[in-house]
């Protein structure tokens, strides 16, 4: 089932983790505790411009294995271990570690790092990146959001962009690494449902350069993004059309200049098209996306009230933190809510 | 009776809701309901529950004669598989409204989401029918086998009375849409039939009820074209195996 929040405020305001916290406790019921987690944006201002990679390790050896090809590859400026209390309910799979890091060289950066992380997901045993963005992290694990939370003191930063997801695996192992928000540099992706697309765009990511190593299939959604809008420069507006594209016959209905472009888009994106029942939200440094499959199989609502935009799989979770948001609604399907920084 | 849902999880008010109604209340008001799934859930007889809040999905699953009345927008799957009673909802109410609801009526006074009516059925006496002033998304009455489905599309001038794949698999009851629908709007199995001055009457007596719940002039609404849908057939496998 799963269950999906994400609270961004428009003017870059920070809030508190407990917010979200509130949001994703509100739909506890959808939630099995095989898997939750979130993603805050604005969390470190003192290293806002190193990209801090948040690494999951199994063992010691794995994190000098990983620190020696940090080394070779990157300026480390900090690491440390991500501050976590012990708790009863999530017994530890993995050490998690921070490290914030600079590209030798600015030309391309992103891309270094996407490969840097490909390498680290791939080649070293007990190594996985759970995000890589800049000045900002993702906390995940196995287990309920509200122990999540508490495991990773999620109350204790402060974000202008939250994400939340509670798990309720029915396709693929809860494990750390597993768990949502998925990311890569500062994309983060949480979703309820499944991709049946899976095959397809996972071989189509591969051609890219992306390596599907999580074991689930919301992961190709990530790299979809940052190869759609970060590569090859599309808006998230056209991305939205490649990715949840209207239907042939509705394509054949529309004046000719626009049937031109959609059924170009849906073409040359065929492969990248997602199919399946789903709801997913999306952000990144600069915006949030709400995002449903074409004939709607899961549910997403979204709510504005002055600065804040609010999305969640439900009404009751946004009310939570928001009891009288100026206006609520059911996205359409296949229909894209965006709610970008600085647009007030 | 009054009750306080304020941090309640769903199971503990249900079983105030319940406790309740073994001793003989008839009148419940909930007030600070937020996401609490399943409220009214199996519940029986002749008792009247009043929702001050969002009740959670599957509001009203199986119940059988009671009546709720929403004073909010509701959650997905109200009324799911529903045997008889009321649901009034004074918001908007999202996905799957009525699933396989067997008799009773739920009255929407905004929009209402997608797959609305799904293979509800109707019995003999038993007859379900729902009822929306706003719009309705796409597969509204998808493989529906029975009652009746209103929609009036009353709220919005600007939206689409109606999504697209109207009535998909549809092989029994009847739909009706205050307004135009193109017939590529139909799904596979549903077609348009003519609205006629029975239907007319029909949906007069229909929408009284409606219209005392939410301050409706029957007259006004009537006072507009009509689209029917119907199924092609109400057995459209009936000769797989013989032929």
């Amino acid at each position: 089932m799963c269950g999906l929040g994400g609270i961004l405020n428009r003017r870059g305001k920070r809030i508190s983790g407990k917010e979200i916290i509130a949001v994703a406790n509100a739909m506890e019921p959808r939630y099995d505790g095989r898997g939750g987690g979130f993603a805050a944006y604005g969390i470190y201002p003192k290293y806002k411009d190193y990209f801090a990679l948040h690494v999951f390790l199994d063992d010691e050896e794995a994190r000098k294995k990983t620190e020696e090809y940090l080394k070779e590859r990157v300026e480390i400026k900090k690491d440390e271990e991500v501050p976590t209390r012990n708790i009863k309910e999530i017994p530890r799979q993995h050490i998690t570690w921070r490290y914030f890091v600079d590209a030798p060289e600015k030309f391309k950066e992103e891309d270094y790092i996407v490969e840097t992380v490909m390498h680290i997901n791939d080649c070293i045993e007990g190594a996985y990146v759970a995000s890589s963005g800049k000045n900002m992290g993702v906390f995940k694990a196995t287990g309920m959001p509200c122990n999540v939370a508490r495991l990773f003191k999620v109350e204790d930063y402060k974000a202008y962009c939250w994400v939340s997801h509670g798990r309720f695996p029915t396709n693929t192992p809860g494990w750390w690494g597993g768990a949502h928000p998925f990311n890569i540099l500062d994309w983060s992706v949480v979703h309820n449902g499944e991709i049946s697309s899976y095959g397809t765009n996972r071989r189509y990511l591969e051609t890219h350069g992306y390596k599907c190593r999580l074991l689930t299939d919301t992961e190709v959604v990530a790299y979809l993004f940052d190869l759609l809008v970060r590569k090859q420069g599309l808006s998230v507006e056209t991305t939205a059309i490649a990715l949840t594209p209207p239907f042939w016959k509705h394509i054949d209905r529309m004046p000719e200049e626009k049937r031109k472009i959609y059924a170009a888009l849906r073409m040359t994106y065929a492969p990248a098209m997602l199919n399946g029942p789903f709801g997913i939200i999306v952000a990144n440094r600069n915006m949030m996306i709400g995002l449903n499959d074409r004939i709607k199989l899961r549910p997403l609502i979204a709510a504005e009230n002055g600065d804040f935009t609010y999305i969640a799989s439900e009404e009751a979770a946004i009310r939570e933190v928001c009891p009288k948001p100026e206006k609520i609604w059911a996205p359409k399907a296949g229909s894209p809510v965006i709610a970008r920084l600085n647009e007030v | 009776m009054i009750m306080d849902a304020k941090g309640l999880h769903y199971k503990a008010l249900n079983k105030l809701i319940e406790d309740a109604i073994n001793n003989s209340a008839k009148k419940i008001k909930i007030t600070n309901v937020n996401g609490q799934r399943y409220i009214g859930g199996g519940i029986k007889g002749n008792v009247e529950i009043e929702i001050h809040g969002t009740p959670g999905d599957d509001l009203g699953s199986f119940m059988d004669g009671p009546t709720i009345t929403v004073y909010n927008d509701a959650q997905d799957g109200i009324g799911n598989t529903m045997n008889s009673g009321k649901i009034i909802v004074h918001g908007d109410a999202r996905d799957i409204v009525g699933h396989s609801m067997r008799g009773g009526k739920i009255f929407v006074n905004g929009d209402v989401g997608y797959r609305v009516g799904i293979h509800m059925k109707e019995y003999k006496e038993n007859f379900p029918v729902i009822i929306a002033a706003g719009s309705a998304g796409d597969f509204l009455g998808e493989y529906m086998a029975g009652g009746r489905i209103v929609v009036l599309g009353m709220k919005d001038s600007d939206s689409e009375i109606v999504g697209d794949w109207i009535a998909t698999g549809i092989h029994g009851g009847m739909i009706y849409i205050r307004g135009k629908v193109e017939e590529h709007k139909l799904g596979v199995a549903a077609k348009i039939a003519e609205f006629s001055q029975e239907d007319r009457k029909y949906l007069r007596n229909l929408l009284k009820e409606f219209c005392k719940t939410f301050g409706y002039n029957v007259k006004k609404i009537l006072d507009a074209e009509f689209t029917k849908i119907t199924p092609m057939t109400h057995r459209p496998y009936g000769k797989m195996y013989t032929e």
